[in-house]
């Protein structure tokens, strides 16, 4: 199965994707994080905006993976690490964390990214450390916006970064649980 | 040339754009979070709360929450550019004068962020530069209704970040400059930059 969807993602990379130059993308998160630092002053809020920014993204960017993945429904929570691991990151990052730390109940798994274009060359003031700035907090934002569009209600957060001097960059997924069939905005 | 690069790293394109396109609705939030902190949110041009669009309604001239947001994305930009200028340009000699700087501008950097060149370049020779982009790649893929001036105003912020950009690779290069950035009838757009007078 992993190895299905690391010929998919790696597929899709080279075929249907147009790519530009990680620079541009690296340096424009890297200007967005320095100004919502300068907006907001608490780090705990920029945390905040950046997973939000990424919720938004997230919602949209589901549909892009779906029509050119082409994929179905996933199985398990299981299955849907390696789908986000292997054809989701590797479509738009063109990198793949690896699933590690399955919970054994199959509602946790951890995604170690061993790269990521969003923090290449970057380098956090003294204050974001002792503050606990979450650079890379856009991603949780896109797991959370994205698998909720497919009816799977997540929590993500960074557990370690490498940025922060960690020894890895570890995401953490937790499944809340699957949401039905979404019934007309007013609802609740 | 330089010799053994390390391959070049790429992305989705639509990475870029996603996260291009929210940022526009990031920095429009932070004006909104702002006005309400100092009780000030009762400006007509945030748009209304529950309105779900999450933008001002209009885009006009003089509009200060709008201008706020201008200035944000323009400084977002200009930081990208400042930076971006030292990566493209590592292996290049210096410019001979600020057209050679225009130049490079219509040919290298857009094809590094636009995959494309600049369509057209106009000049007085006396400072003024009007680059036009015929077909500009960020609006290209954004949907959109041709010329309605409704279209034209909403696509208006997404060209202050380019702007940003340009201003600061030129000033990045030791030119100071004003950047401001037109679109009537997308998907054309057109940049003029201002080059000030030196001494």
């Amino acid at each position: 199965m992993t190895k299905q969807y690391k010929t998919l993602g790696d597929d899709i990379w080279k075929n249907k994707v147009e790519k530009i130059n990680a620079e541009l993308f690296t340096l424009t998160y890297g200007s967005i994080v320095a100004q919502l630092v300068k907006d907001y002053e608490d780090f705990t809020e920029v945390n905040k905006q950046l997973e939000k920014m990424g919720y938004n993204i997230g919602t949209r960017l589901i549909e892009d993976f779906l029509a050119r993945s082409g994929v179905g429904r996933c199985q398990d929570f299981r299955e849907t690490a390696e789908m986000v691991s292997k054809v989701g990151f590797k479509m738009f990052l063109n990198i793949t964390p690896a699933v590690t730390n399955i919970s054994a109940d199959g509602r946790e798994f951890s995604l170690v990214l061993d790269e990521n274009p969003l923090a290449e060359c970057v380098e956090l003031p003294d204050q974001a450390l002792v503050d606990e700035l979450w650079y890379s907090n856009i991603l949780c934002g896109v797991l959370r916006g994205s698998l909720e569009m497919v009816q799977m209600q997540v929590d993500a957060f960074f557990v370690t970064d490498t940025l922060r001097g960690d020894d890895m960059t570890e995401i953490r997924v937790k499944l809340i649980r699957y949401l039905e069939e979404e019934v007309p905005a007013g609802e609740d | 040339m330089a010799s053994n690069q390390a391959p070049v790293k790429l992305v989705n394109e639509s990475a870029v754009e996603f996260l291009t396109t929210e940022m526009v609705e990031a920095m429009i939030r932070t004006i909104k979070d702002d006005a309400i902190r100092l009780g000030t949110d009762k400006d007509p041009s945030l748009g209304s709360p529950n309105d779900g669009t999450g933008g001002p309604k209009d885009y006009s001239e003089g509009d200060e929450a709008m201008e706020a947001v201008y200035y944000k994305l323009e400084m977002i930009g200009f930081r990208v550019g400042e930076r971006l200028i030292e990566k493209i340009s590592k292996d290049r000699m210096r410019f001979s004068d600020n057209l050679d700087v225009v130049k490079f501008v219509c040919k290298e950097v857009w094809m590094f962020l636009f995959k494309k060149q600049v369509d057209n370049l106009k000049t007085n020779h006396r400072g003024v530069y009007v680059l036009q982009d015929n077909s500009f790649r960020w609006f290209t893929r954004m949907a959109h209704d041709q010329s309605s001036a409704e279209s034209v105003k909403k696509v208006t912020p997404y060209l202050w970040f380019p702007c940003g950009i340009l201003r600061g690779i030129l000033s990045n290069l030791g030119i100071a400059s004003v950047v401001v950035a037109e679109t009537s009838s997308l998907p054309a757009c057109t940049f003029q930059i201002k080059i000030a007078k030196t001494a």
